[in-house]
């Protein structure tokens, strides 16, 4: 895992790609297609066609209850997902960042956290708002301009949407900081927090900084990498010569790359980083090697930066797909349950529809509210005066 | 603001509760002060803790609170902005030292992009109590990047405020009432008067921390500065009494918000205004005032709003600074062709 030889780009392989969907490693850094190959150290407890593996360092008790759960979570995110793609297509929202892909990474790591744990997201967590408690028309306003995130933060314990790349990071290192502080790690009743960014993110010098400071004050947090494998059109290549896990043991913490499309590696592997966070044995980096089967966002065109084969590979390698096959092939789930989540997802969509369509636009008032905590009498004036302006037109509209 | 009571004023028992104290003294007395009163006040920066800061600002602290209130953190500016972020939303309330002024820009992106939106982005769920320390401005004959002045970029920021201190009695209060505020604070400190004396009573009622203040009383121009320029200004107006020229000079003490009802009030008596500010001139606090003083003085002005200020460049070396910092002379030449117009 150190040896020096294994710090430089691979060599492509010597033998002829498997598949015409294979990539050169010339490719990858050129940028034409994304890795399939987690390489040795993914930690996978259910492969691709949803067989149970060991691993021998992580593993997980899970009830077909628990397994069911996590699959309706998958299905439902994956729905809130591709309906609010289709209300921005619609008009009825100004832009969408889909997840589609990530479900199992997120469902994984945010089913891992206590309700005492703290999350920072970046702006694509969609998932992990949903393991929060968030309700999915709660994400809508972001996007559609209304609001910039209307969940209590405190009571949820999930920070608001963070859009400037890398800065949760610090702020999250903050976090945990005061958990330490306050007395809260050191025990199984300990605290953690968790922070969400990307494989582009990992450039950021607050990253960096925020492994530095976690590190040097012990704080229980855990670094979620969701290495999708593209930072809008740049690959994960363009961002480090070395596999991203592997940066961590340069900062002096553990570093461990799971498959983000095995919710259940992704689980007990999250699970085992907070439960040391608590502890007291963090930070921890965890990447999760996974795949954005979507565009960055709406607005976004992959067609100009990656071939479409890239994605057919990956479509087999699908979060919720094998997680069917094996409650299936466990007997633990049946037509009717799967009939059911479909008609739960049918109902989510219907609700988020009928939430976007009718949401009203925010008062001219709300540009001058809350800027400060204590007020401002000048802001008072500037609104005033706006808003008889306003008024001075007919009928009171604008 | 909860302001310290007399109990824990009078622990520390001089005899008498007016001293004679350096601005250097004076904050870390309200500092010590501010920690004393919360046990949620911490104190994070660069060497700030066995060292004392290499202004000696924090002198003591970590010696008598502990490492977990005065933090020496990794040599990061932006990771000091960042982790306070996160240690406010948990509760604390973190005062940043900023080693020296042109060592804030790797925290600028931390602090105009969530240190003062997430109050806003949250409609008030987040509140950051945060304050940060920045020694700032010139002559001390320092190297590059030590003797800037940037404090227009923060008062251009919604959602921040600024202030500056320019006297002892001032620096005691100031940064005990901007910890207590609920907002994040820029705090401008004038390094080069920190060993300046004055006296302090530490069981003075102090003014309100968003209020300019006069400092001296005249009827033929104004004078408004801040920070380092409050002295050069009082120093001209007292070579100008000499001339038989009465200047009033307004101590400005808030940058955002600005408190320009007393600049008004003396503007419409006097006529005449001039802004001293070691600053660059160009879209800067003396243009924010400029502006609104000929908004709301416009009947009154006898001369256009002059400035006084560094030049639009870069800070020079240091054995230029003489000329390029606003001094005497320069104030009252600016006064003299405010007189003349």
């Amino acid at each position: 895992m150190s040896s020096p030889e294994q710090w430089t780009h691979p060599e492509p392989d010597a033998a002829p790609a498997a598949t015409a969907a294979k990539p050169t490693a010339e490719q990858v850094i050129a940028g034409l297609r994304a890795t399939d190959e987690g390489g040795a150290d993914l930690v996978q407890l259910l492969t691709p066609e949803g067989e149970r593996v060991q691993h021998p360092d992580f593993d997980i008790d899970i009830t077909p209850e628990e397994l069911r759960g996590l699959y309706r979570d998958m299905v439902l995110i994956r729905r809130v997902d591709r309906e609010a793609n289709a209300l921005q297509r619609k008009g009825q929202l100004g832009i969408w960042v889909p997840l589609l892909g990530q479900e199992a990474a997120q469902i994984g790591a945010g089913r891992a956290m206590r309700q005492t744990d703290m999350a920072f997201p970046s702006y694509r967590e969609h998932g992990i708002a949903w393991t929060r408690g968030i309700n999915p028309t709660e994400l809508l306003g972001i996007f559609r301009g209304t609001d910039q995130g209307t969940w209590d933060p405190v009571e949820k314990r999930f920070h608001p949407y963070t859009i400037v790349i890398g800065n949760q990071v610090l702020n999250a290192a903050g976090y945990a900081m005061g958990q330490k502080f306050d007395g809260k790690v050191g025990d199984d009743e300990g605290e953690a927090t968790m922070c969400f960014f990307g494989d582009g993110a990992t450039s950021q010098g607050d990253v960096h900084e925020g492994f530095v400071w976690a590190a040097v004050y012990d704080a229980p947090l855990v670094f979620f990498c969701q290495n999708n494998q593209w930072a809008i059109s740049e690959p994960t290549e363009r961002q480090s010569r070395l596999p991203l896990y592997q940066r961590a043991r340069g900062y002096g913490f553990p570093g461990i790359r799971v498959d983000g499309n095995d919710v259940l590696a992704t689980l007990a592997v999250t699970k085992w980083a907070l439960d040391e966070c608590r502890h007291g044995n963090g930070p921890i980096l965890i990447e999760a090697f996974t795949y954005r089967m979507d565009a960055h966002t709406t607005s976004d065109d992959p067609t100009r930066y990656r071939l479409s084969d890239e994605l057919e590979m990956w479509k087999l390698k699908d979060p919720i797909e094998r997680v069917k096959v094996y409650l299936v092939r466990q007997q633990w789930a049946d037509h009717e349950f799967f009939e059911g989540v479909e008609a739960d997802a049918d109902k989510l969509g219907e609700e988020l529809r009928e939430f976007c369509t009718n949401m009203p636009d925010p008062p001219a008032e709300r540009i001058f509210s809350n800027v400060y905590a204590e007020g401002s009498p000048a802001l008072d004036a500037q609104r005033d005066e706006f808003l008889d302006y306003v008024s001075g037109f007919a009928g009171g509209e604008h | 603001m909860a302001a310290p009571t007399m109990d824990r004023s009078t622990a520390a028992a001089p005899a008498s509760p007016v001293q004679t104290l350096t601005i250097s003294k004076a904050l870390n007395m309200g500092l010590r002060a501010a920690m004393e009163a919360d046990p949620k006040v911490i104190m994070m920066g660069e060497d700030i803790g066995k060292l004392g800061g290499v202004f000696r600002i924090t002198d003591g602290l970590q010696k008598d609170f502990g490492e977990q209130r005065v933090l020496d953190t990794p040599l990061a500016e932006s990771g000091i902005i960042g982790t306070a972020v996160g240690l406010a939303i948990r509760g604390y309330r973190p005062v940043c030292e900023i080693q020296f002024d042109g060592f804030i820009f790797p925290g600028f992106d931390q602090i105009v992009s969530q240190v003062a939106k997430l109050h806003y982005r949250t409609q008030g769920k987040i509140k950051l109590p945060i304050v940060i320390r920045v020694p700032f401005g010139g002559g001390i004959g320092a190297v590059e990047h030590h003797s800037e002045s940037p404090e227009s970029y923060f008062a251009h920021t919604a959602g921040l405020k600024v202030v500056s201190c320019s006297n002892p009695a001032d620096a005691y209060w100031m940064i005990q009432q901007a910890i207590d505020s609920d907002d994040p604070v820029l705090f401008f400190e004038p390094k080069r008067r920190y060993y300046e004396k004055g006296e302090v009573d530490t069981t003075a009622q102090p003014g309100k921390l968003f209020e300019s203040r006069v400092l001296r009383q005249g009827t033929d121009a104004t004078l408004v500065a801040y920070g380092p320029m409050v002295r050069t200004s009082l120093d001209a107006a007292n070579a100008a009494a000499e001339d038989g020229t009465s200047l009033e000079v307004i101590d400005l003490r808030t940058l955002s918000p600005l408190d320009l009802a007393p600049v008004y009030d003396s503007v419409r008596r006097t006529g005449r205004l001039i802004v001293v500010s070691e600053a660059p001139s160009e879209s800067s606090i003396s243009s924010e005032i400029a502006a609104k003083v000929q908004q709301e003085c416009f009947y009154s002005l006898q001369a256009p709003v002059l400035r006084v200020t560094g030049f639009d460049t870069p800070y020079p070396p240091s054995k230029l600074e003489e000329e390029f910092l606003p001094d005497l002379d320069r104030v009252l030449h600016a006064v003299d062709r405010s007189l003349a117009w």
